[in-house]
Formats: C-alpha cells, structure tokens, sequence
C-alpha cells in the first residue's frame, strides 16, 4: 500500500511538473499575472510530492518490505538501520529518486528566498526547473521506478554492496547529488535570463549565492568521495581518474570557473554571455555525468546496473536540454553586450586567465574520459588514457592556476599599476623563492623536483593573500587595531572577501598536501608472522596476529598492530578483512593512525601459509590529511561567501529589492573574486 | 546582429552536437578493444578468493611456473558462454593451466554456469568488484591473457576465442613458451 502511494506521488509530481513547466513560463511572457504566481506553489507542491514518494521508500527499506524489487536488490534484514537508509539511494532507481528530491527542494529555496526576485524572472526559473523535473520524472517512471513490485514476496533480500556499508560512502552521493543539482538552479536562472533576455549584473547577483552553495556541496561530496576511496579500497590512493570521478571532477572545474566569471558579471557587467555559457556548461556537464555512470558507454568501478534503453532516454534527455538551452544561448546571446571594458593589467584579466585554465582542464578531463571512445569512432585505434596523462595534464596546468591566483586577489578591477602590485607583492614573491631554494636541498626534497615547486607555489598563494588582507585592513581602521578591524569587518560587509580568502589558502593547503604526498609517500607489500617488526619511514610496525571478531552483518579477521616510533608505542592498529553474510568477496578495512602531518596506513592482505603469517601493506603517506582538509577549508569558504550581508539583505522579505550592486569604492578594490 | 558573432555564439550548439553524435554512437557498442600497455610486464600483484571456495585464496604466485591463459569471465556475458565450447576443447590440452578471472558476477550465478556447462578452469578468482580486474586493465569481458612461466604477461586478446583465434593467434605462442622451457 505505502509503496504505491509512493509510485502516485511520483506520478503526481510529474503531473505538477508539467503545469510548471508551461504556466509560470507562458505567463511571464503573456504578463498573465495569476499564470506566474502559481510558480510558487507549484515548486512547493513539487517537493511535497517527492518528499512523499522518498518516505515512502524509506519506509519500504526501514520495513524491509521485499515485496519491492528495489528493496530486494539493495537490503537485508542483518542490514544494520543506518545503512537500510543509505540504501535507499544505494541503486540505481533510489538514487535518481533522490536526484529529483533534491532538485525539487532546490526549488522551492529558490521560492523562499527569492521574495525580491521579480516575478516574472521566479516564475521563468521555476518553469525551467519544471522542464528538467519532467525529463527526470518520465524516465523513472518508464524506465527506472523504483516501487515495482515482485511476487512471490522472497524472504529475504540480498545486500547492499558491502563497498557502500560505511559511514562516509553513506553522505557522500547525497552531498554530490546536492551539488549537481544545484547547478540546475544556476542554468535555471541563466536560460531564464535569456529568456527574458535580460542579462546584466542583477542576474549575476541572484545566480551567485546559489551556484557557491552548490559548489560548497559538490566540493564536500568529492572530498568524501577521496577520502573513502582511501580507507575504504585498500590502496591508499585518494583519487584514481576514473571514469566516475572525472564525472564529478568536471562539473566542479567548470562551476570553479563560473564561480569566478559571475563575480566579474556582477561587479563590471563583463563576460555576460561567457558566464551563461558557463551556467549552462556546469549543469550540462552534472547531466553528462549522469549518462556516462548509467548508461555503460564507459566501464567504471563505480558504475551502475547498466541497460542500453536507459542510456538512450537520458541520451536523447541530454540532447533536449542542453541543445535546446545552447540553441537558445546562439540565437539571444549575439544581443547582449560584452560590458565593461578593461585594461591587460586588471583582475579581470585574472579572473579570465582562471577561466580559460579551468575550462582547458575540463576539456582535457573530458576528452581524458572518452577519448577511448574518440578513438574508436574514427578508427584510430584503440586507446586507454589512463592516471600518467592525466597526471601529466594536471601538472602542466596547476602551476600556472596557483601562480595567477596568488596574483588575482591582488588586483584591482579594470585597471591597474603594475608597479603598486610589485611593491605590494615582492616580499611575497622573494619569500616563495627562498622556500623554493630551501625545499630544494635533497634533505627536504628526497631529490623531487615537484616538491620544491609545489611548496613554493603553496607559500606564494598563502603569502599573497596575506599580503591582500593586509592591505584590505589598512584600508579599513589601519594596521595597529588589526584584530578589531578584523572583527568589524567580518560582521559587516566583508564575509565573501574573507570566504574567497578561505577558499585560496584551503588551495595552498591542498597544494601541500598532493605535492608531498604524491612525491614523498613510502608504502611495501611485506609478509609478516606473528611477533614480527617492520621499520617504515622511521616507524616501527609490530604485528601480533590475526583473530576472528563477529559483526553485526559480517565476520571479520583482525590484524593487531603495535606501532613504534623510537621506544615509544604510538598507536595500536585494527586493520580488517570481512565476509559479509550476504556473500561476495572480502572487505578489507585498513586501519589509520591519522595525523595532522602523516598517516600510517595497514591493510591486510592475504593469509600466506599455516602459520599465522599474513600478506601485509604498510604505508607512510606525509600530509595526505591536507588534501581533504584543503577541500573542507574551501568548502568554508564558499559558506562563509554565501553567508555575507549583501545576499542576506538582498534575500530579507520585507526589504525593498535591490536591483544593482552598491559598488563603493573600498568594496570595489578588494570584495570576492 | 552580426553575421560573424551568431556563428561565434553557434560554436558551443556544434561542439555539443559532435559530442552527442558521439555518445549515440557510443552507445552501440562495447567499450572494450584496447591494447593493453600490460604486454611483457609482470603480471599485477593481487590476492583473491577463489569462486569454488571463497576461504581459499589465490594470488598472482600461482600463475608462476606454468603457461597459463587468464580469461576474464562472466555468467551474464553471452560471449562468455559462446566461448565456453572452447575452453572446454582446451582444458582437455593439458599442457597449460586455464585461470578464469570471474569478473563483476555473482558467485551463485557463477557456480551455476560451472555446474551446468562444465568448468575449463583449474583455478578460478572471484572479482565482482573489478579491484583486481582494473589492474589487469580489463574492460569488458571476455578477454584472454596469455602469461609464461616467468610470470609475464605476453598477450591478450579481447572477445571470445573460438577455432580461428586459437589456431592463428593463441595456440603458437603458447606451444613456442612451453618450448621455451
């Protein structure tokens, strides 16, 4: 019964989705005022119904009903509560479930805060959003639903892929989700602007918020993403160039780009058509992303349950939405004018070097992913483009983001002295060149070039925008009061100046963490018999056995570890191997002793004779925390932008709206890149 | 609206349609056939459950000493099974091992082909999860290695091996390795 209610949620919301999609729209552009007021409502209606077919799911799941093929395929009553949860969005159907949600409850925020948004322009937004929902809403229903029935009723079900039976695999496609998902509001907002053919700096303003908040959600679910790969597959790699991630990588690279280009459009009206494109690129891309993972044009480890007729709808879908909004972009965009003009030494100049390094890298990323199918379309042969190139692409282009980052905040916008930039920066730059020089001695470097290049780029980043900061403060109450200036002007109107300063140093941090973790890592494959030592990296690993230890759905051998540092023991290690009851191969568990500037890293291997010896890998891996620390600092960062006064203003109900972006002069030189 | 700056604003609708036509293209076929940057490499390290019996391992040391063909199956793959009448005539030759890497499968499912159709393999590991078959660089199944004495791997072929792959492709470096001694 729940599940069907569920299923006729589902077709109720297609059905709002429809009238959404036509009569916001019509109206905003008959002027039938009672047509686009229904926008609002319509947007609620939407999440309602969505809301009302995922709890019923989670009911199915909670309940263990496996009269529900989707729950059959995915869950088992062994299965621990938490993960019957997270196994609602474990398959296929649930996860394209929560898709929609999510975009539905994009929405309806958009429908919350967006009081001083003229009506016509909500009304055009929500009727986009609409137009998206029923793509996504027909092809659950005819191809993926997620409440078919079985009968007979089995007793019980199978399991959930015990790869997903962790806490961070568990947040980590809701997280991803939310950020691919919200870059639907920004295309949403974009086409309608074309639309309405309206695009100046208003648009740029209401966009933004929204689109760094999807950022902020598709950063933290990449990060998660990294991070569980890590401790999860076994191998100590926290990124792999698969298929799946470059899926995830490329909307993040372009939505980066967009980010930046949006802040131009709303201070100087420049870039305008360049920034629509970019809107539409970023969600485009969150589409293609969505094909390449369920279609099976390309082989992943992450890939889902593949059928060709699922391929081709989102296919054509694909085609329907992004040929349809780039025709759009083709025939209005040539009206709108290029805007403020600007001189070569100005941040806008910046800002469009950080574009075109961000939409190279997702070409190339792009390309990267299919290029075998590039190559066997025009029979070229057969490819693999595997981890060295696109390794090789991303140093031949980072070094050249860091530098003009570190450069870009310094800027003023549309023109400035060249030598004000170097008397405010040559301490910076002469600082980074001494750790250049000083990370170069073989004893830090361990004779890597890409050590002394990576540091010094991470200190010209950090040094920069300390240099910006400080400049920004003696401007504000000078340099003796710093603290309460600090202070003063993070409460006023100073948040997305100090959240872009976040996000830079979160950068600097992740710079660190990939240069000397990719250069200075240590890692061995030893066998080892009970009372064994292993010296790795200066520490000591003492290995007393292996015992069986029950869990709740799986039995588990636990290594123990005694880790030495000198005498002194620092940590003991659990590492896991388990077999889950509902059958498949063994998980491996590694066990971490995580610090700020290192981890330690065991990982059973395999069982190797009958004496209690096991197959073991050891692994010293220098700063590999910063990587994900610099996400989650950039993440930060985005929040704290989004945080500030002048979107909460401009978002209040009851103020009047503000049309154009107050640009004072102080604000002007130094506000959010 | 000049002429040249509408074709300037076409260009992303003509990049995106190269890039459809491709997908549609690419939906087709099978994304497998590709040279394997493996050749005359070690074989990659890796343990694995065997399908027969998950308790028991094996690794890449038993594919040392002997000539052996790795062949990366499914229960679900049709080409899998059209190749099966070979490995059956092959498994019959008893001059070289057949590993079979069961690939992305369920191991009941896998169990049950053995069962019905008769098992080729002398050892078989079970991967549902493509962790050991992405560092062999697998894409699709079924693909064949061929792996000497020493360990290395000196071919692969991708699809299904039937009469005439045998005989021109597989059968003269497998008889040449084992003369090799």
């Amino acid at each position: 019964m729940v599940p069907e209610l569920g299923h006729f949620a589902l077709i109720l919301a297609l059905l709002l989705a429809i009238v959404q999609a036509v009569f916001p729209l019509a109206g905003s552009l008959s002027g039938n005022r009672p047509w686009m007021v229904m926008a609002r409502p319509l947007a609620f209606g939407q999440l309602t119904m969505l809301g009302i077919a995922f709890a019923a799911l989670v009911q199915a799941f909670v309940t263990s009903d496996f009269s529900v093929l989707y729950v059959t395929q995915h869950s088992n009553t062994v299965l621990p509560d938490i993960y019957k949860v997270s196994a609602v969005w474990g398959g296929h159907e649930g996860s394209l479930l929560l898709w929609v949600l999510f975009m539905a409850g994009w929405g309806a925020a958009v429908a919350v805060f967006s009081r001083n948004l003229p009506l016509a322009v909500l009304a055009r937004v929500i009727s986009v959003q609409g137009m998206i929902a029923i793509g996504f809403l027909l092809f659950m229903l005819t191809t993926s639903n997620p409440f078919e029935r079985m009968f007979p009723v089995p007793q019980e079900g199978r399991d959930l892929n015990p790869l997903l039976q962790d806490p961070g695999l568990a947040i980590h496609p809701p997280m991803l989700y939310m950020g691919y998902v919200g870059f639907s509001v920004a295309f949403a907002f974009a086409v309608a602007a074309l639309i309405g053919g309206r695009l100046d700096a208003a648009w740029a303003r209401w966009s933004r918020p929204w689109t760094t908040l999807s950022w902020v959600f598709l950063t933290i679910g990449i990060m998660l993403g990294s991070w569980w790969a890590y401790y999860e597959l076994g191998w100590g790699g926290w990124w792999f160039w698969d298929p799946v991630e470059n899926a995830s990588l490329m909307p993040w690279l372009v939505g980066t780009a967009l980010i930046h280009s949006l802040a131009v459009t709303e201070k100087r009206a420049a870039f305008k058509s360049w920034t629509v494109l970019l809107a539409i690129c970023a969600f485009s891309l969150s589409l293609l992303g969505t094909f390449l993972v369920r279609s099976g044009v390309l082989t992943s480890v992450h890939a889902f349950a593949t059928d060709p007729s699922r391929g081709l709808f989102i296919l054509l879908f694909l085609c329907v939405v992004v040929g349809g909004s780039l025709a759009l972009y083709a025939w209005r965009a040539p009206e709108v004018s290029d805007g403020g003009r600007f001189h070569f030494v100005s941040r806008e100049t910046s800002l469009l070097a950080n574009n075109l390094l961000f939409v190279a890298f997702t070409v190339l990323v792009l390309f990267g992913t299919l290029a075998p199918l590039i190559y066997e379309a025009f029979g070229w042969g057969k490819i693999s483009v595997g981890f060295p190139w696109f390794n090789k692409m991303f140093l031949a282009l980072a070094p050249f983001l860091a530098l003009v980052l570190g450069l870009g905040p310094a800027l003023r916008w549309k023109r400035d002295q060249p030598m004000r930039l170097v008397r405010g920066l040559w301490w910076a730059l002469a600082l980074s060149i001494l750790v250049l020089a000083l990370s170069y001695l073989p004893a830090f470097s361990g004779g890597h070039v890409w050590v002394p290049v990576g540091l010094a780029l991470a200190a010209w980043l950090t040094l920069a925008h300390i240099a910006v900061v400080r400049e920004r403060l003696r401007n504000k109450g000078g340099l003796t009061k710093r603290g309460p200036a600090l202070l003063a002007d993070l409460r006023g109107g100073g948040r997305s100046f100090y959240g872009m300063v976040v996000a830079h140093l979160g950068v600097a941090v992740l710079v660190v963490g990939i240069t000397l973790v990719s250069n200075l890592q240590q890692e061995e494959d030893v066998r080892m018999s009970p009372g064994d030592s292993h010296e790795i990296a200066g520490y000591r690993f003492e290995f007393l056995g292996v015992d069986p230890v029950p869990g709740p759905n799986y039995m588990a051998q636990r290594g123990h570890f005694k880790v030495y540092r000198g005498e002194r023991q620092i940590d003991e290690l659990y590492p896991e191997k388990r077999a889950y009851l509902g059958g498949g191969m063994p998980m491996t568990e590694a066990a971490i002793d995580p610090g700020l500037f290192r981890d330690i890293y065991v990982s059973l291997g395999e069982p190797v004779g009958d004496q209690g010896d096991w197959a073991l890998r050891l692994y010293y891996k220098p700063f590999v925390r910063w990587i994900w620390l610099g996400a989650i600092l950039m993440a930060l960062g985005g929040v704290l932008a989004v945080s500030d006064r002048r979107y909460r203003i401009a978002r209040a109900p009851a103020r009047q709206p503000v049309r154009q972006p107050v640009q004072g002069p102080a604000t002007d030189v130094t506000a959010a890149a | 609206m000049q002429p040249f700056k509408s074709v300037r604003h076409l260009a992303p609708l003509i990049v995106f349609a190269a890039l459809a036509a491709l997908l549609v293209w690419g939906l087709g076929q099978d994304p497998r056939e590709l040279p394997s940057p493996l050749i005359g490499k070690p074989v990659p390290v890796f343990t694995l459950p065997t399908l027969e019996d998950p308790s028991r391992m094996m690794s890449d040391a038993d594919l040392r000493g002997k000539v052996s063909l790795v062949n990366v199956w499914a229960s679900w793959c049709s080409s899998c099974r059209a190749e099966h009448q070979a490995l059956m005539a092959l498994s019959a030759l008893r001059d070289f091992q057949i590993v079979g890497l069961n690939w992305k499968d369920k191991a009941d499912d896998a169990r049950r082909v053995l069962a019905m159709t008769g098992n080729p393999y002398d050892l078989n590991g079970y991967d549902p999860d493509n962790r050991v078959g992405i560092h062999w660089g697998v894409y699709g199944a079924p693909e064949t290695f061929v792996v000497d004495r020493q360990g290395i791997i000196r071919l692969k072929h991708i699809g299904p091996i039937d009469r005439g792959v045998w005989q021109d492709k597989l059968e003269p470096l497998v008889a040449e390795l084992r003369a090799d001694g």
